[in-house]
């Protein structure tokens, strides 16, 4: 038995409002942090990182990005790629124009460009929704991708149009360029994630938060409880952008080091992000983590199990894996909504109440 | 001051004092005409809503008073007239710049964030009240929390008021009608607003309902000093509750004083006649 809510009741409103209410829980998130932070550092290799716990970190980073803006503030977006194309890109300017700076500093101030961008690309929210704002975001999806191509400048000239991350550090340890040891990027990504995963939880159940809830909820009443919807959606378009946008310098400069902007920032990527967001659950920080979780390892898992174990071709896993994807999305839109944060909260209702249900 | 045994001496009213004494004229409609293209929804309306008072305002269906709220509230901007809050006169105003003056409102269809609990619903009426910036939310240990949780308490006290403490982490879908609008006038009273506009606060309930919502809403005005307006059709809600009442027609004004007054006017009676409304 893991969890055990029952006789679970608060005295304070402070201890109602945490993040982890039930001891049990709380007690597991921190082993959990402790053993992501200091054991498996010990035991990374290259293939982990860059198969599994690399993608994993970047893209809950842009999940959780996402998930703000759709999941919180109801705000459709199909330019996950674009913006973080903007991130990748701004990242590589600052890196070749600054080489003095620490990546921590790159990386921020990458999120901070993206977040600029990303009011820019949200103003017609202020306007449209729904579909429509789908097909502006969009827009900016092609329209950013194109930018990055069409202008030399922002690939610095290069004859190839790649953009290629030259090597890096903080405190002094390379975090980027070739010579990278797993450990070292691993641990970045993992402290940025981890910090900003906070914040996330903090913006999300705050006045913030519920400024987006509520237009997201019924955009008419929040305007009569007092929220602007110029500065709620805004807020949540520059926040959003500014979290895609350090997963996409972190995904150009820690896990790539070299990118082309169609190929690594393409309108799959776009699709990707949304999915992981659908899947794990619209509306929730945990959902996120669980969804990027999910997309990230199924595709290891079912490429060792049918063409590792199996033995099957590689193209015909592939093709199985896009359905069962598909079929999966198809699920949680019907079924669940709320993704699986949702299953993991009614297991856990499930649990408290076993072995008794009456 | 009534002792009430229930709420509340810590849930004071936060909002700076407008200088207004109780019974002069906080609400001044003045002259207000709006249409819809060729639809003509209020036609030259005046009047005003007194500090410290419940004013009515009734009338048939399609009388226009919701739009008169909306005028208010600053969701529809009239073609003529002029609105004066608090002694500011203003022309187009948003609704939730009204917010932040002090006016919230119920809607005639329940108008709550359906996919947050009943806490986070009355939660989100006291937006206009929290002022920490991004930073010390993002950080939350600190001023934030400390804020949030002052106003956690706040709420809880709109809940003991409003006797749903039993429902206040149940997601709003899930409530009954009754229920719902009870909550709506929670995240109304959040606000602590020093206008409050309901709009058939009491439509579709039962006999039961309707007295526990008659009750809340004269203990809002009585207690806390709430100036309300509200637009109901149960007439002996209205000749209960109201201090003051305004009956439009056709988007008219038709009559105008105390439920005595309207009640014996002949203009009333014979708006009322013939006219099926939903009593
Ligand atoms: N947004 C709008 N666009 C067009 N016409 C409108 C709009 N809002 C209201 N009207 C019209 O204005 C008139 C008054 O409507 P309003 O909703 O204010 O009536 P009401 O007195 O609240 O009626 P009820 O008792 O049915 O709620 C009606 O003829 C209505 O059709
Ligand atoms: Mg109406």
């Amino acid at each position: 038995m893991l969890y055990r809510e029952a006789g679970d009741f608060k005295t304070t409103y402070r201890a109602d409002q945490q993040t982890f209410p039930i001891k049990s829980e709380r007690i597991l998130f921190w082993a959990f942090i402790a053993f992501a932070f200091l054991i498996v550092p010990f035991f990374i290799n290259d293939y982990w990182n860059k198969a599994v716990l690399m993608p994993l970190l970047i893209y809950s980073m842009a999940a959780l990005g996402l998930n703000i803006l759709v999941g919180y503030c109801g705000q459709v977006s199909l330019g996950t790629g674009g913006f973080m194309a903007v991130g990748a890109f701004a990242c590589y300017k600052l890196m070749t124009a600054f080489p003095g700076m620490d990546m921590f500093s790159v990386v921020i101030l990458s999120g901070f460009v993206t977040a600029a961008v990303g009011i820019i690309f949200g103003l017609p929210s202020l306007r449209i929704k729904g579909f429509y704002l789908a097909v502006a975001t969009l827009a900016a999806q092609f329209f950013l991708v194109w930018v990055f191509n069409k202008f030399a400048w922002f690939y610095n000239y290069s004859a190839s149009g790649q953009i290629t991350a030259p090597e890096r550090s903080i405190f002094g340890i390379a975090v980027t360029g070739p010579s990278t040891a797993p450990w070292a990027t691993y641990l970045f990504a993992l402290t940025i994630l981890f910090v900003f995963g906070w914040i996330a939880r903090n913006l999300t159940r705050g006045r913030l938060g519920r400024s987006w809830m509520a237009i997201r909820d019924m955009d008419i009443a929040a305007e009569i409880i007092g929220v602007s919807p110029l500065k709620a959606k805004l807020s949540a378009f520059a926040i959003s952008s500014f979290y895609i946008g350090i997963a996409g310098a972190m995904f150009f400069a820690n896990y790539l080091g070299a990118a082309e902007v169609g190929e690594a920032f393409g309108i799959d990527k776009s699709f990707l992000v949304l999915f992981m967001v659908i899947i794990g659950g619209l509306g929730s920080i945990l959902g996120s983590f669980l969804g990027a979780a999910f997309l990230v390892l199924l595709p290891v898992l079912l490429k060792n199990l049918m063409v590792g174990y199996l033995g099957w071709a590689t193209d015909l896993a592939a093709h199985i894996q896009i359905m069962l994807v598909g079929g999966l999305i198809v699920f949680f839109l019907i079924a669940e909504p709320h993704g699986l944060a949702q299953l993991w909260r009614i297991t856990k209702e499930k649990l408290r109440i076993w072995p008794f249900p009456y | 001051m009534n002792m009430h045994t229930k709420p509340s001496q810590e849930f004071v009213m936060t909002r700076p004092d407008d200088g207004i004494k109780v019974g002069d004229p906080l609400l001044v409609v003045d002259h207000i005409s709006l249409s819809f293209g060729g639809v003509k929804a209020i036609s030259d309306i005046s009047f005003d809503v007194r500090k410290g008072e419940i004013r009515a305002i009734i009338g048939p269906n399609g009388a226009g008073k919701t739009s008169m709220l909306n005028v208010i509230n600053g969701f529809y901007h009239p073609q003529e007239g002029t609105i004066t809050f608090r002694g500011e006169k203003r022309t187009k105003m948003k609704p939730h710049v009204a917010a932040h003056q002090g006016i919230a409102r119920t809607f005639q269809n329940i108008a709550l964030f359906k996919g947050m609990s009943v806490l986070d619903n009355i939660m989100t009426g006291r937006i206009t009240l929290q002022k920490r910036n991004l930073l010390w939310q993002a950080l939350w240990r600190g001023p934030a929390e400390a804020e949030e949780l002052e106003h956690r308490r706040s709420v809880e006290h709109i809940i003991d008021f409003l006797e749903i403490e039993a429902i206040r982490k149940t997601p709003v879908g899930r409530l009954p009608y009754g229920l719902q609008k009870r909550v709506e006038l929670g995240r109304a009273l959040a606000a602590e607003p020093a206008l409050l506009l309901l709009d058939e606060p009491m439509a579709g309930m039962n006999l039961e309902e309707k007295e526990d919502m008659s009750r809340f809403i004269l203990d809002v005005n009585q207690q806390f000093g709430t100036t309300i307006a509200l637009i109901e059709h149960d007439m002996g809600v209205v000749m209960d509750l109201s201090d003051r009442v305004v009956v439009l027609d056709y988007g008219r004004k038709i009559g105008d004083g105390t439920p005595d007054e309207v009640r014996n006017n002949q203009d009333v009676i014979d708006a009322y006649l013939g006219v099926s409304h939903d009593e």
